[in-house]
C-alpha cells in the first residue's frame, strides 16, 4: 500500500535574494514552464490551446495573464506560467508539436531596478537597452559561463531562467555584479 | 569576440553564443551503407581547410539552437555571409565589393 | 598631514591646478613626503626635488621620471596600500597620490643610492644586445641550475605580491553608436558632436582628468577661457547628457575585431580609504558601432650619451610638471631639442622663475619668432649645437654642448635637461584595428594609412598638427558618427573657437649628434630595457636585417612601455645601418595591451565560486548529511562513497558493494543526461541514431543503445525508453550530455529535416534515484501507486508511469548493476523528498546509499562498459563485445559505413577483456600497458591496456577490463603488466566477474 505523503516542491535556491540601491536579485519560486516546438502548419491550433499566441518574430513574446510565451527560435517556444501548468492545456491537443513539461529544469532569478541591464551586462555580451531589447524582448544567451534565457518584463525588470543546477552560480554571479554595479553607481 | 549574423534570429550576436560546426556543404549520402572507400574518405576525412574564402557551419547553440552556414575569408577572419541551412552557396561576388568598398583608404 | 607647501623645495606657489588646500602625505622608500590633493606619484616626487626613483633592468643605472604620461618608461615603483595590496612597476607619472600610500624603488640592493648591480653597468660591454643568447647556450645542462636562477635573480624589476589579493574587480559589458578614445581637445570636440546628434557615446581617458595636452599646453584658447578649463566644462556637459558616458581613469588597451574595445577603468587607485563593496578596476567590454581614435602623440626624447641620467625628461613633461601640478623640474634646467615644443616648456619655465642656461638645438635655422622671443627672454640659444653627454650620475649635473660640425665642447652645469625629439603620433589603438600605417616623408612620422575597421583617427595622432585643424576635423568626425547610425535625429551644429597652439615644427629620430656610429658612448633607445643605440647597430651587423627580427634580438620596445618612446629611434638607427629608407625598414605592429593590464580585472568576476559553476543535483545536501565523499565529474558534484565511522574508502565501497548485492542500495543517479525525443517519426529518427533497431520497440519498453561517428567508433551509450508511440526518454552519460544532444540536432536539422521529430533536454528535469539489489522492490513498493512492479507485469527493461510518494514518476526496471533493480525518475524539485523517504526505508532493511565508486565496481562485476573509460574514440561495438546491438538488417544508421572501413573489419583489433591477476591480489593500474613476453627487450611492443581495474569485495579477487589485441581470441592465455617495480601475471578471461548467467537481474 502506497504510504500517503504530501511532499512540497523544494526550490534550488531557497529563499534567497540580494538588494543594494538601485538593484534586487530574488529567486523566483515554484511556476510552470513547457518547452514547445510546433510545426508551422499547427502554430494557432497551438495558440488557441494555451490562450495565448505564439509569438513567430525573433526575441519577441507575449503575455496573457500569468502566462508568457517567449521565441527562442522558429519552431521553439519557451511557456511560463506562475499558475498553471500550460502542459495540461496540451495534453490532448491533436497539433504536430512537442510539448515538454520542463518545470523543474530551470528555475527563475528576477533582477529588478534601474541598474538590473548593466547587472545582467556583467556577464551578459547582448545589447540590453531599451532600444535594442525592449519590454518584453526575449533570448537564449549565456550569462558568464551559463546559458540563461532573458525576458524583459519590465523596462526595469528582467525575467532570468536557467537550469536548476546553474542556478547557484547564476544567482551568485548576478549578486556579485549587483555589489559591483550598485557601489559603482552611487560613487 | 566576433559578432555572427543569425539568419534565423536576423541579428548580429556575440560569437559566445556561438559554436563551430565544421566545413559546410557536404552531404551524407543517403545510401550510406554503400559508399566507396573513397568516397567515405572524402565524406568524413578530407576538408579543403581554405586560405581565403571558406564555407563553414555555426551553430547559435546558445541563441535559438539553429545550424546555418557561413562564408568567411579565414584571412581576414570576416564573415562575408550567413545563411540558412539548406540554403545553396550564395554568390559571393556581390558581397566582395561591397566589402571592399567599406574599407575606408 | 599639515604639510606646508614650503617644504617642498620644487613647488612654485602661484603656478600650476592643485590647491595647498588639500595637502597629502607619502612615503618613498619609507621617507615620509608631503603632496597635494591630484598630485602623482612622479609630480610629488620632484616637487621633493626627488629624481633618482628606480635602477635600471639590464645595467641598474639610476633612473628618474622621463615622462608625465603613461608612456613613461623608468620611473616604475612599488606601491602599497596596505601589506596585502603591493602592486610592483606602477609608473608614477600615472599612480595618483593618495594619504598613506607607500612607494618604493626597485631594482636595487642594498638601496638606491648604492645598488650593487651597478658592477653590470662596467661590465656592459659584455652584456650587450644577445648576450643571452650567445653566453648561456652551453652545456644545456647548466641551464635549469644555473643561469636561469641567476638571470632571475639579477633581471627583473618589481617583486610580485606575495598575499592574495584581496580586492574584487568587476567587468561588463557595454554598447554604444560612438565610442572615443581620448579625452584631449580632438576627442572631447568629437564626443560634444556625436552626443548633440542623438548619438550614444562613450568618451575614455586614462588620465584623472580630461584635456589631453592641454594639462600642459598653456597657449590655447578655447571659447574665450583657457583650453584646460574649457575641457573641464566640456566634461561636465557631457556627463550630463543621458546618452553620454565619460569614464576617467580609463585606459582603452585592447582593440580587437568588429569594434570591439576594452577599457580598463581603475576605480580606487586613487582613493585613501575606498569602500570595501567598490572594485578595484572595471574592465569595460564595449562594443561600438563606430570609433573615433583620439590618442594624440607622444613627445620623443634625444638619444645622446647619458640621456637617462635622472633630472633629464621629456620638455611636454616639464611643462606638465609646471603648468598643472605646479613643480619646477629643477633651478637650472638646460634645454636639447630638435622641436620647437621645447622652446614653448623653457619659455614657460623660465617665466616661472627657473633658470635656463642654454637651449641647445640641433638644427641649425629653428623658428625665428621662438629665437626672437628666446632673446627677449634672455635665454641663450645655440643653433647647430649638440648635447654631447651629460654629466653626473644620480642626478644630471651638466651638460658637454658642442657644434653638430665639430668644435670645442663646452660644459654647462645644469640640474636637469628637458629634451625633445619631436611627436611620434599614437597609432598604438589603430594598428591594434588592424589598420596599416603609412610614412609621412616630411615630418618623418608614420600616420593611419589603410583602415580595416570602421573607426577614424582625428587630431595628433592622425598626424593632424595645427589647432583649428583639429577641432574642425574631430567636430566632422563626430558628426558623421552620429549621422551614419542615427539618420533620424534631430541635426545640431557644433561651434567650437579656439586659439594658440601653433604646429610645432622639427624632428630627429635615431642617434642625436655624439651618439653617431662608431662612438663608445651609452646613448638609450629603450630605457626600460636597457637598449642603446649601438645595441641596435650590433645586431644589424650580426646579421638581423628584419626590424621584427632587430626588436627581438635587442628587446627594443618589448618593455611594458611599448616601445612608445623608442620604437622610431630603434627604427631609424636600424634604417640607418641597413642603408635603407625608414619606410622600407617598416614599422613593428602594435598589439594590446597598450598599457599593462591586471590579472584580477582581466579574471574578473571569474575566481572562485565563479570560476565555472559547479553543478549538483537535487539530493546533494542529503547526501552531505548522511556524509558522502564527492568527487568531481565534469562540472558535477556527484558522490563517491559513503564512508560510515572509521572506515576509509576502500571499506566504504566495499561495504557497498556488497549490501547492493545481498540486500539494497541506492544511488544518485540524477547527472545522467536526458533527452524527450518526440514526434511521429521519432522511432525513425532513433533507429537513425543508434546503432540498435528501435522501430520495434514496444510502448513501455526500454533498450540499452549505442550510439557511433560516422567513422563507427562507439560516441556514447544509454538506455532508451518508449514512453508513447511518438515519445521516448533518451539517457546518455553524464558527461556526453550535452555533445549527445548537439549531434541529434546536428543530424535532425541537417541531414534529415524531413523528419517530424523535435529534441528537448530533460537532463535537470528528473531527478534519478537507483534502487539496486534483491529487497530493491520491498523498498520501493510501498511508495508507489499506480505501477504494478511484478516482474510479470514490469519485467527487466521495461517502464511504467505513476506515482511515487504522491509525485509523478517514470519508473524503470533497469539495472546498471546486474541486481534487479529500479530506476526511479522524479520531478526534480521533488528529488529530494523522494531520496530521503527512500533512503529512510533503505536504512531500516539494512542496506545503504553507495556511491560512483561502488557504481563503478558493480558495474564492471557485470563486465558493463563505461564509455569513455573503457572506449578511447577507437573502440567499435564489435570491439567492445557489444556487436549484438549492431542492427544487422539495417539499412541506414550513423556510423554504418564506417564499420565497414577495412581497418575496422581486420583481425586483430583490440578488444575488450576480462583480466584475472594470477596471484589473486594485485590490483592493476588504469591505464597499465600489457605485453606478450615481459622478457623482450626495450622497447616492448604493447599489445594493449588496462581500461578499468578493482577489487571486487563480491569476487573476492582483484577484476580488470583491458582492451588486447585480438583480445576475443586470447582467452585463458598469460599476459604480463610491467609496473616500475614488478611484473603482474594476468589472464585473459570473459569480462563477468559475479552472477554470468544474469539470472540476478530478474529477481
Amino acid at each position: 500500500m502506497a504510504k500517503p505523503l504530501k511532499l512540497e516542491r523544494a526550490h534550488p535556491l531557497g529563499d534567497q535574494n540580494f538588494g543594494a540601491p538601485g538593484i534586487s536579485i530574488t529567486s523566483v519560486r515554484g511556476g510552470y514552464r513547457c518547452s514547445l516546438r510546433v510545426a508551422q502548419s499547427d502554430i494557432s491550433a497551438v495558440s488557441n490551446a494555451l490562450g495565448v499566441d505564439l509569438p513567430q518574430a525573433p526575441k519577441t513574446s507575449a503575455r496573457s495573464a500569468n502566462r508568457v510565451a517567449m521565441w527562442l527560435g522558429p519552431d521553439e517556444w519557451l511557456i511560463y506560467d506562475s499558475k498553471a501548468n500550460p502542459i495540461d492545456d496540451l495534453k490532448n491537443i491533436n497539433a504536430l508539436c512537442s510539448a515538454v513539461d520542463v518545470s523543474h529544469r530551470n528555475t527563475a532569478i528576477e533582477a529588478k531596478g534601474p541598474l538590473a541591464a548593466e547587472v545582467i551586462n556583467a556577464g551578459c555580451p547582448q545589447d540590453l537597452s531599451l532600444e535594442v531589447f525592449p519590454v518584453g524582448a526575449c533570448s537564449r544567451t549565456i550569462l558568464g559561463k551559463a546559458e540563461i534565457v532573458l525576458y524583459r518584463a519590465k523596462a526595469d525588470t528582467f525575467h532570468i531562467e536557467c537550469w536548476r543546477s546553474f542556478a547557484p552560480y547564476v544567482f551568485e554571479l548576478l549578486r556579485t555584479a549587483a555589489r559591483d554595479q550598485s557601489a559603482l553607481a552611487v560613487r | 569576440m566576433l559578432l555572427i549574423h543569425c539568419p534565423y534570429c536576423a541579428e548580429e550576436r556575440p560569437e559566445t553564443e556561438f559554436a563551430h560546426a565544421g566545413e559546410a556543404h557536404i552531404e551524407r549520402s543517403t545510401q550510406m551503407g554503400e559508399l566507396t572507400d573513397e568516397g567515405f574518405a572524402n565524406f568524413f576525412f578530407y576538408r579543403d581547410n581554405t586560405k581565403g574564402i571558406t564555407y563553414e557551419r555555426w551553430r547559435h547553440i546558445h541563441g535559438c539552437g539553429r545550424f546555418f552556414n557561413a562564408a568567411r575569408d579565414t584571412v581576414s577572419d570576416k564573415f562575408l555571409v550567413t545563411y540558412k541551412a539548406g540554403e545553396p552557396k550564395p554568390d559571393l561576388s556581390e558581397i566582395d565589393n561591397q566589402t571592399k568598398a567599406g574599407a575606408k583608404s | 598631514m599639515n604639510a606646508p607647501v614650503s617644504i617642498q623645495p620644487n613647488r612654485i606657489p602661484g603656478k600650476g591646478r592643485l590647491s595647498a588646500a588639500d595637502p597629502l602625505r607619502f612615503t618613498f622608500d619609507g621617507k615620509t613626503l608631503p603632496a597635494l590633493k591630484g598630485d602623482t606619484v612622479a609630480s610629488a616626487l620632484i616637487a621633493n626635488d626627488i629624481h633618482l626613483v628606480g635602477r635600471s633592468f639590464k645595467y641598474h643605472r639610476p633612473r628618474g621620471i622621463v615622462s608625465a604620461g603613461s608612456e613613461e618608461p623608468n620611473a616604475l615603483l612599488g606601491i602599497q596600500r596596505d601589506v596585502a595590496r603591493h602592486t610592483p612597476n606602477i609608473r608614477a607619472t600615472v599612480q595618483e597620490v593618495y594619504d598613506g600610500l607607500e612607494a618604493t624603488s626597485q631594482n636595487r640592493w642594498p638601496s638606491l643610492k648604492y645598488d650593487i648591480g651597478e658592477i653590470n653597468d662596467i661590465a656592459s660591454p659584455l652584456l650587450s644586445a644577445g648576450f643571452y643568447y650567445k653566453t648561456f647556450m652551453w652545456p644545456r645542462k647548466a641551464w635549469d641550475k644555473v643561469y636561469e636562477p641567476f638571470i632571475r635573480k639579477a633581471a627583473g624589476l618589481g617583486k610580485a605580491p606575495v598575499h592574495k589579493d584581496p580586492d574584487h574587480y568587476s567587468s561588463q559589458h557595454e554598447h554604444c553608436d560612438v565610442l572615443i578614445l581620448g579625452g584631449g581637445i580632438a576627442g572631447l570636440s568629437a564626443a560634444l558632436a556625436a552626443a548633440k546628434n542623438g548619438a550614444r557615446v562613450i568618451i575614455c581617458d586614462e588620465q584623472a582628468t580630461f584635456g589631453g595636452a592641454l594639462h600642459f599646453d598653456s597657449d590655447v584658447t578655447v571659447d574665450g577661457m583657457d583650453g584646460f578649463s574649457w575641457a573641464q566644462k566640456v566634461t561636465a556637459e557631457l556627463a550630463a547628457m543621458d546618452n553620454a558616458r565619460v569614464l576617467l581613469r580609463t585606459t582603452a588597451f585592447g582593440y580587437y575585431a568588429q569594434n570591439y574595445v576594452a577599457l580598463i577603468e581603475r576605480v580606487t587607485e586613487h582613493l585613501s580609504a575606498p569602500r570595501a563593496d567598490l572594485p578595484r578596476e572595471r574592465l569595460w567590454e564595449v562594443r561600438a558601432k563606430k570609433v573615433i581614435i583620439a590618442t594624440g602623440s607622444i613627445e620623443r626624447h634625444m638619444v645622446f650619451a647619458n640621456n637617462d641620467r635622472p633630472g633629464i625628461l621629456l620638455a611636454s613633461a616639464a611643462r606638465t610638471y609646471l603648468n598643472h601640478y605646479g613643480v619646477g623640474v629643477g633651478k637650472n634646467v638646460g634645454v636639447y631639442t630638435a622641436n620647437d615644443s621645447a622652446y614653448a616648456a623653457a619659455f614657460d619655465l623660465k617665466e616661472a622663475g627657473i633658470n635656463i642656461p642654454a637651449i641647445v638645438d640641433v638644427r641649425d635655422n629653428p623658428n625665428e619668432e621662438l629665437l626672437a622671443k628666446a632673446s627677449a627672454l634672455g635665454i641663450r640659444v645655440l643653433t647647430g649645437h649638440g648635447v654631447m653627454a651629460a654629466g653626473g650620475k644620480l642626478r644630471v649635473s651638466s651638460m658637454s654642448v658642442a657644434p653638430v660640425n665639430g668644435g670645442a665642447n663646452e660644459v654647462i652645469a645644469v640640474d636637469s635637461i628637458i629634451m625633445s625629439g619631436g611627436w611620434t603620433p599614437s597609432v598604438h589603438m589603430f594598428s591594434q584595428s588592424r589598420g596599416k600605417v603609412t610614412y609621412d616623408a616630411d615630418k618623418s612620422r608614420f600616420v593611419p594609412g589603410v583602415y580595416a575597421q570602421d573607426c577614424v583617427s582625428i587630431g595628433a595622432c592622425n598626424g593632424t598638427d595645427n589647432l583649428s585643424a583639429t577641432i574642425d576635423e574631430a567636430i566632422a568626425a563626430g558628426e558623421d558618427a552620429a549621422r551614419a547610425v542615427r539618420h533620424n535625429a534631430k541635426q545640431s551644429a557644433t561651434a567650437i573657437n579656439a586659439t594658440g597652439g601653433e604646429a610645432w615644427e622639427g624632428t630627429l629620430i635615431g642617434a642625436a649628434p655624439g651618439a653617431e656610429a662608431g662612438k663608445v658612448v651609452k646613448a638609450f633607445v629603450d630605457f626600460q630595457n636597457d637598449v642603446t643605440a649601438k645595441d641596435i647597430r650590433l645586431a644589424v651587423q650580426e646579421g638581423f636585417h628584419s626590424i621584427e627580427h632587430v626588436k627581438r634580438f635587442t628587446t627594443n620596445g618589448m618593455a611594458t612601455d611599448q616601445g612608445k618612446l623608442s620604437n622610431m629611434h630603434g627604427l631609424a638607427i636600424a634604417a640607418e645601418a641597413l642603408g635603407k629608407d625608414l619606410p622600407e625598414v617598416g614599422l613593428t605592429t602594435f598589439r594590446a595591451p597598450y598599457t599593462p593590464v591586471t590579472f584580477g580585472a582581466l579574471v574578473s568576476h571569474s575566481k572562485g565560486t565563479l570560476f565555472e559553476p559547479t553543478r549538483k543535483t537535487p539530493m546533494h545536501d542529503s547526501e552531505v548529511a548522511i556524509g558522502a565523499v564527492f568527487e568531481d565529474v565534469g562540472s558535477w558534484k556527484r558522490a563517491w562513497y559513503y564512508p560510515k565511522t572509521g572506515e576509509d574508502m576502500h571499506a566504504a565501497v566495499n561495504r557497498e558493494c556488497k549490501t547492493a548485492r545481498t540486500n539494497v542500495g541506492m544511488f544518485d543517479a540524477s547527472t545522467l543526461g536526458k533527452i524527450e525525443v518526440v514526434g511521429p517519426d521519432a522511432a525513425e529518427f532513433l533507429n537513425l541514431i543508434y546503432t540498435n533497431p528501435f522501430l520495434k520497440l514496444g510502448v513501455g519498453k526500454l533498450r540499452y543503445g549505442i550510439m557511433c561517428r560516422e567513422d563507427g567508433f562507439i560516441y556514447d551509450d544509454g538506455v532508451v525508453a518508449r514512453i508513447a508511440e511518438d515519445r521516448f526518454h533518451v539517457t546518455t552519460t553524464t558527461g556526453g550530455a550535452p555533445r549527445v544532444l548537439n549531434m541529434m540536432e546536428d543530424y535532425l536539422q541537417t541531414e534529415f529535416p524531413h523528419m517530424k521529430v523535435w529534441l528537448t533536454s530533460t537532463s535537470e528535469q528528473w531527478a534519478v534515484i537507483a534502487v539496486q539489489g534483491p529487497k530493491s522492490r520491498d523498498i520501493v513498493s510501498p511508495f508507489v501507486e499506480g505501477i504494478d512492479l511484478s516482474t510479470e507485469a514490469l519485467p527487466h527493461m521495461s517502464m511504467a508511469e505513476g506515482t511515487i510518494c504522491g509525485v509523478p514518476t517514470r519508473l524503470m526496471r533497469m539495472s546498471f548493476t546486474g541486481e534487479m533493480g529500479f530506476e526511479i525518475n522524479v520531478p526534480a524539485d521533488y528529488g529530494r523528498a523522494v531520496w530521503d523517504t527512500l533512503y529512510q526505508a533503505v536504512e531500516e532493511a539494512g542496506g545503504c546509499a553507495y556511491g560512483t565508486e561502488a557504481m563503478h565496481v558493480l558495474r564492471a562485476e557485470k563486465g558493463y562498459i563505461i564509455v569513455g573509460q573503457d572506449t578511447d574514440g577507437t573502440v567499435t561495438p564489435y570491439d567492445a563485445g557489444l556487436g549484438w546491438a549492431v542492427g544487422k538488417k539495417k539499412t541506414d544508421f550513423v556510423g554504418i559505413r564506417g564499420l565497414k572501413r577495412p581497418d575496422l573489419v581486420a583481425e586483430g583489433r583490440r578488444q575488450l577483456v576480462g583480466l584475472k591477476s594470477v596471484d589473486g591480489r594485485s590490483v592493476l593500474e588504469e591505464g597499465a600497458q600489457i605485453v606478450d613476453d615481459p622478457n623482450q627487450p626495450m622497447p616492448m611492443k604493447m599489445i594493449g591496456w588496462v581500461s578499468s581495474s578493482y577489487w571486487s569485495g563480491n569476487a573476492q579477487k582483484p577484476i580488470a577490463m583491458a582492451l588486447i589485441e585480438d583480445g576475443f581470441n586470447l582467452m585463458g592465455k598469460k599476459l604480463y603488466v610491467p609496473m616500475a617495480n614488478e611484473v603482474i601475471e594476468v589472464e585473459v578471461c570473459k569480462a563477468v566477474f559475479v552472477d554470468e548467467e544474469g539470472g540476478r537481474l530478474h529477481g
